[in-house]
């Protein structure tokens, strides 16, 4: 069933190879590759779903701006997007982990990272009888999920949350049952605030959860959590937002117990920024700063520096340029965070590396 | 008069060699799938071998592979469905072709057909908000001695063996009941004639069509096996997709199916990509396994009383 759209992806890819190929040679760099598109070229990728809602928006205005770049885009995964990059089948890929340098090493050739926007995961729960905002730290979240903290009424939960009258009801995990950049965001802070959690569990997109149950995406996990009172759950916050579901705030790594929201979560990735490696490849889960939300990730665009196709790369560069300036202002009212200004100018240099020519 | 053209012996033959051909790339077919399975899957089947087959655990971070609970947890639900829908899908094909009057019939075919056409994702989702809640509230109110038994065992979350199991055999019933009331109408009109000629009562000839239709019947039975066994969407939706072997009904299970359909797309790593091929193909031997049983057991049927094979075919029939 999966394998379905992936010939299809490829078998696009290579059709808009064929056009791209017949095309005049670009000479001016990109306007010049757009006008030699001519009718429309086609550029596809593939990749995370976590950031389609805001891609897809991105690709049709930027389709209405310049009516001769249609970018495809199939939200197959993480995973799916950096094989599909790997074999070339598409001209970019997407995903909500940096690749690791394993991957890289396989690639036939040097991957650029670019942040996009960026998404944060949130801790959601089912308890009828506290009306209060609960708070959670990151420890207490990694007990939770190792099946060490089983009752509500647990002192850890008591602690940091004084004058809430806990019910002594059975903690229920709901975790996602597919692998998903969510899950791997939510480990990977797990790993970072808990070693028992990084040896015994680790950090991946899919894992060998100890207890709960797994429910199919956000719409799974979320369904689950509203109908099994005592459960707690974790999903992406541009859902948790879209369907107003109670949240619980998490303590970041100064203390503060911080409410998710967009602010929060560019607030992490201005506190990262200072320490920004060249290639983007961060994980920005408890990121320091006074107001950073701590479970919070980027997500990326791969692109090959070096492209097989110039009018294509050239087109991209583009549309990259775009994507990080004037498409930011559409990133909050989709749920998702901005990227803070220093970042943005970090990548409009990077982004100089490509090769149009 | 009787003199054949040359052309009309071309005509056989390219008719022969064309159908021919046909059949030979359905062979082909299985065949290719076989393989790929098999080469898609090399690292993980050198690296673990049998023990593939008998590991519990499912560790993707670590790169260890099992596939016996997901193994179990296909198996336990399909029986599960298969116990739940089989009496009530009889029950459906036995009441429209042999006891309703002829005004009820044509809405019921209808309906059932109408269950067939559902999306699975649809299905998945009723289960979530409708079927699951439901569940909950029954283990909620199973009593505690009842609770000890290791059938009955388990916190009361919903999600599990048995929603799995209830949605599978509603979503089964209507491919098994139009089978089996395809059979049924296969049944000569004579040998009910002749059972109520003996003095029969309408459940003794009832009983007599069902004897005489019966290898048709396992066939319906088995196709709806066949349909459990592979389902995705819905199971995935409701079944707590928990890799443990328990019998419980209540405990969140998994199955290979599923499996497949959740992780595929982010296995990023060459071995964890291989172990999810390789569940794939475990799923292909043991749909073949099965089919081939139910062949041979519906074939025995069909030797230990006198020819009557013609209905042993009917399902594949109607079917199509």
């Amino acid at each position: 069933m999966k394998l379905k759209p992936v010939l299809m992806a490829s078998a696009l890819a290579i059709v808009a190879g064929c056009s791209g190929g017949s095309a005049p040679p670009a000479t001016e760099g990109a306007g010049g590759a757009a006008r030699a598109g001519g009718g429309g070229t086609q550029i596809n990728g593939a990749g995370a779903t976590f950031p389609y809602p805001i891609y897809s928006k991105w690709f049709s205005e930027y389709n209405k701006l310049h009516p001769n770049v249609q970018i495809n885009y199939q939200s197959l995964g993480s995973g799916a997007g950096i094989r599909q990059l790997t074999s070339r089948t598409v001209f970019f890929g997407a995903s909500d982990q940096p690749m690791k340098d394993d991957q890289l090493l396989a690639a036939p050739g040097k991957i650029l990272h670019f942040p996009t926007v960026l998404g944060a995961v949130v801790p959601i729960y089912n308890l009828p009888e506290v009306s209060q905002q609960l708070k959670f730290t990151g420890p207490l979240i990694a007990d939770i999920v190792l099946g060490k903290v089983k009752k509500w009424n647990d002192p850890a939960i008591a602690k940091l949350n004084p004058g809430v009258k806990l019910p002594a009801t059975d903690l229920t995990l709901v975790h996602r049952s597919e692998g998903s950049g969510t899950t791997f965001i939510f480990a990977d802070y797990l790993g970072k605030v808990s070693d028992e959690f990084k040896k015994t569990v680790g950090v991946d997109a899919s894992l060998k959860w100890p207890v709960g149950v797994g429910g199919k995406g956000n719409e799974g996990v979320s369904g689950l959590v509203q109908q099994t009172p005592g459960s707690v759950g974790y999903v992406e916050l541009v859902y948790a937002l879209q369907n107003k579901i109670t949240v619980g705030s998490v303590q970041n790594s100064a203390g503060t117990f911080v409410v998710p929201s967009v602010a929060s979560v560019t607030a992490a990735a201005a506190g990262a920024a200072a320490n920004m490696p060249a290639d983007f490849r961060v994980s920005i889960t408890n990121a320091p700063g006074a107001d950073a939300y701590p479970i919070a990730s980027f997500t990326w665009v791969l692109l090959y520096e070096d492209p097989q196709d110039k009018a294509q790369a050239a087109m991209m560069k583009e549309f990259m340029r775009w994507a990080l300036t004037d498409g930011q202002k559409m990133a909050p009212q989709l749920g998702y965070a901005s990227l803070p200004p220093q970042v943005v100018e970090m990548e409009m240099k990077a982004l100089e590396q490509l090769k149009v020519q | 008069m009787f003199s054949r053209s040359p052309n009309v012996r071309t005509d056989e033959i390219l008719f022969r060699a064309v159908t021919g051909a046909f059949a030979i790339l359905l062979i082909g077919i299985v065949a290719a799938i076989g393989l790929a399975l098999i080469s898609e899957s090399r690292l993980s089947i050198a690296q673990f071998g049998w023990s593939f087959w008998q590991t519990d655990v499912w560790d993707p971070v670590a790169g260890e592979f099992g596939a016996r609970p997901f193994i179990w947890g296909t198996l336990y639900s399909s029986v599960l469905a298969l116990l739940i829908s089989t009496p009530i899908a009889l029950g459906i094909a036995i009441f429209i072709s042999e006891l309703a009057p002829a005004s009820l019939k044509r809405p019921l075919v209808f309906l059932t057909e109408l269950l067939a056409a559902i999306p699975s994702i649809v299905y998945g989702l009723w289960g979530i908000f409708v079927l699951v809640p439901a569940v909950r509230q029954l283990q909620i109110a199973t009593p505690d001695w009842l609770r000890g038994v290791p059938l009955f065992s388990g916190p009361p979350l919903g999600v599990g063996m048995l929603s799995a199991a209830l949605i599978l055999a509603i979503m089964v019933i209507p491919f098994s009941s139009s089978v089996a009331r395809e059979v049924l109408k296969a049944v000569p009109q004579s040998q009910r004639e002749g059972a109520y000629a003996l003095g029969a009562t309408r459940w003794e000839a009832i009983r007599m069509a069902l004897f005489y239709a019966r290898t048709g019947i396992v066939g319906a039975i088995m196709l709806g096996f066949g349909r459990a066994l592979g389902e995705t969407m819905a199971v995935t939706m409701v079944i707590g997709n928990n890799p443990q072997i328990s019998a419980s009904l209540y405990a969140p299970q998994y199955t290979m199916a599923a499996v497949l359909a959740n992780e595929f797309a982010e296995a990023t790593n060459d071995l964890y990509l291989h172990a999810l091929v390789e569940i794939g193909m475990v799923l292909f031997i043991m749909t073949l396994i099965i089919n081939v049983m139910s062949r041979m057991f519906i074939w025995s049927m069909g030797r230990q009383t006198r020819p009557r094979r013609a209905l042993a075919h009917a399902p594949a029939r109607s079917v199509a």
